[in-house]
């Protein structure tokens, strides 16, 4: 190669390692904001600040919705498998919205540990599959282990 | 191999073969387009949570990818611009920029149409769809940039550190969805694993993506052979092609 060109490439890989190192500080730096919700553990551990507007994401815990029978309070319990917050929230859930799916909510942390949310939005995974193949694989799932009745006490509790 | 590196610079040649490119570049794009998005929309099978909404992939993943690549396609253009000095890597960046901020466009328009009723919102600031609305920005720039500078010379250098510097968005838009936590999804498509998805969705989806591309081809070939008339109206050949064309 030309000594020129090769002088010219040497200064454009310069440029770019250094707009790389640049990008990769300031966004390292940035992450606690870039991070778009809190997940339970964080929230367990304290490292959310409280009656800050946040958002805590996870999984809705199998069989921890509750519905207020009598408004559009609904209660429900994120889980990321480690530890779990309860969250409390008035309002219209998005379809997806169901136990077992990934949430996003918004909202404050009480004093108490639970989660006072005013927009809940719902996370969708990356998998994608055909209603068909969704049954089978639940009846599958029902055959090995099925707990009937903790979910309907638990709404009776309500 | 050198030799055919600086052929490839040479605009009368791109010409030539850009003419011979294009019939099939368009013809064998719409065909797959046509099948891919077709048999996705009316043929695959519904998802067992979205229903018929989730079919909005079989145009928002084709125009995100692309919008991703050709930005690609344009950073390996701009360092030819300041290594080679070649012109013709210019007028590729100079005329795909407009594309590629169509393509972005449409990737975030299509996933805010999918994100209503999916997530529950139109528009989120994480961490994927930020750095994805930067990249329109980077766009804009460039086009802005190349608009303003009206020596061919300085314009086509200018153009290229931008486009250099922009780069780094890319990787960032790629693993946005696994370096932080997002509202959107990870990938469904990864090189290493099979897809998380049946064949009878991911092949229809793989088919406007490479049809996509063939148009994107085609679309490129003709929009630089605008910029040489227009740059090379002085030289003979293009004065001989537009005689021999033109009456």
């Amino acid at each position: 190669m030309h000594p020129i060109r090769k002088k010219r490439l040497t200064i454009v890989l310069f440029l770019l390692a250094g707009v790389s190192v640049a990008v990769a500080l300031t966004t390292y730096a940035l992450r606690q904001n870039i991070n778009l919700f809190y997940d339970p553990s964080q929230i367990a551990q304290g490292e959310a600040p409280v009656d800050v507007r946040i958002r805590a994401g996870g999984m809705v815990e199998e069989g921890s919705v509750l519905r207020d029978p009598e408004s559009l309070k609904v209660e429900f319990k994120v889980t990321d498998f480690t530890s779990s917050v309860l969250v409390e929230y008035t309002g219209i859930l998005p379809d997806l919205f169901a136990e077992g799916q990934g949430v996003v909510a918004m909202g404050r942390m009480d004093g108490n540990g639970r989660f006072v949310a005013d927009q809940v939005l719902a996370k969708h995974d990356e998998n994608y599959m055909p209603p068909e193949v969704n049954e089978a694989l639940e009846k599958a799932a029902g055959k090995r282990a099925s707990m009937p009745g903790v979910q309907d006490e638990a709404a009776a509790s309500y | 191999m050198w030799q055919i590196f600086h052929k490839l610079g040479s605009p009368k040649w791109f010409f030539g073969i850009a003419s011979t490119l294009m019939p099939w570049l368009l013809w064998v794009g719409l065909a797959l387009m046509v099948a891919g998005i077709g048999w996705g929309l009316a043929f695959a099978p519904q998802d067992y949570l979205q229903g018929n909404s989730y079919r909005i992939i079989f145009i928002h993943v084709p125009s995100a990818f692309l919008a991703q690549s050709v930005y690609m396609m344009m950073a390996v253009a701009g360092l030819v611009t300041l290594v080679w000095r070649m012109k013709l890597a210019d007028v590729f960046v100079k005329a795909v920029a407009p594309v590629g901020a169509v393509l972005t466009f449409l990737a975030l328009f299509t996933g805010a149409v999918w994100g209503k009723p999916t997530w529950g919102t139109w528009w989120i600031w994480d961490a994927r769809l930020t750095s994805m609305l930067i990249l329109l920005f980077l766009y804009f720039g460039v086009i802005a940039l190349g608009a303003a500078i009206s020596d061919e010379k300085s314009s086509a250098r200018a153009v290229a550190v931008l486009v250099l510097v922009g780069v780094v968005n890319i990787p960032i838009i790629k693993y946005s969805v696994e370096w932080w936590n997002t509202l959107h999804q990870p990938a469904t498509f990864k090189l290493t694993e099979k897809p998380s998805m049946p064949a009878e969705m991911w092949v229809p989806l793989l088919l406007s993506v490479l049809g996509l591309y063939l148009i994107f081809g085609w679309l490129t070939c003709l929009r630089m052979q605008t910029e040489i008339l227009v740059r090379e109206g002085r030289t003979r050949w293009v004065k001989e092609l537009v005689q021999a064309g033109g009456n």
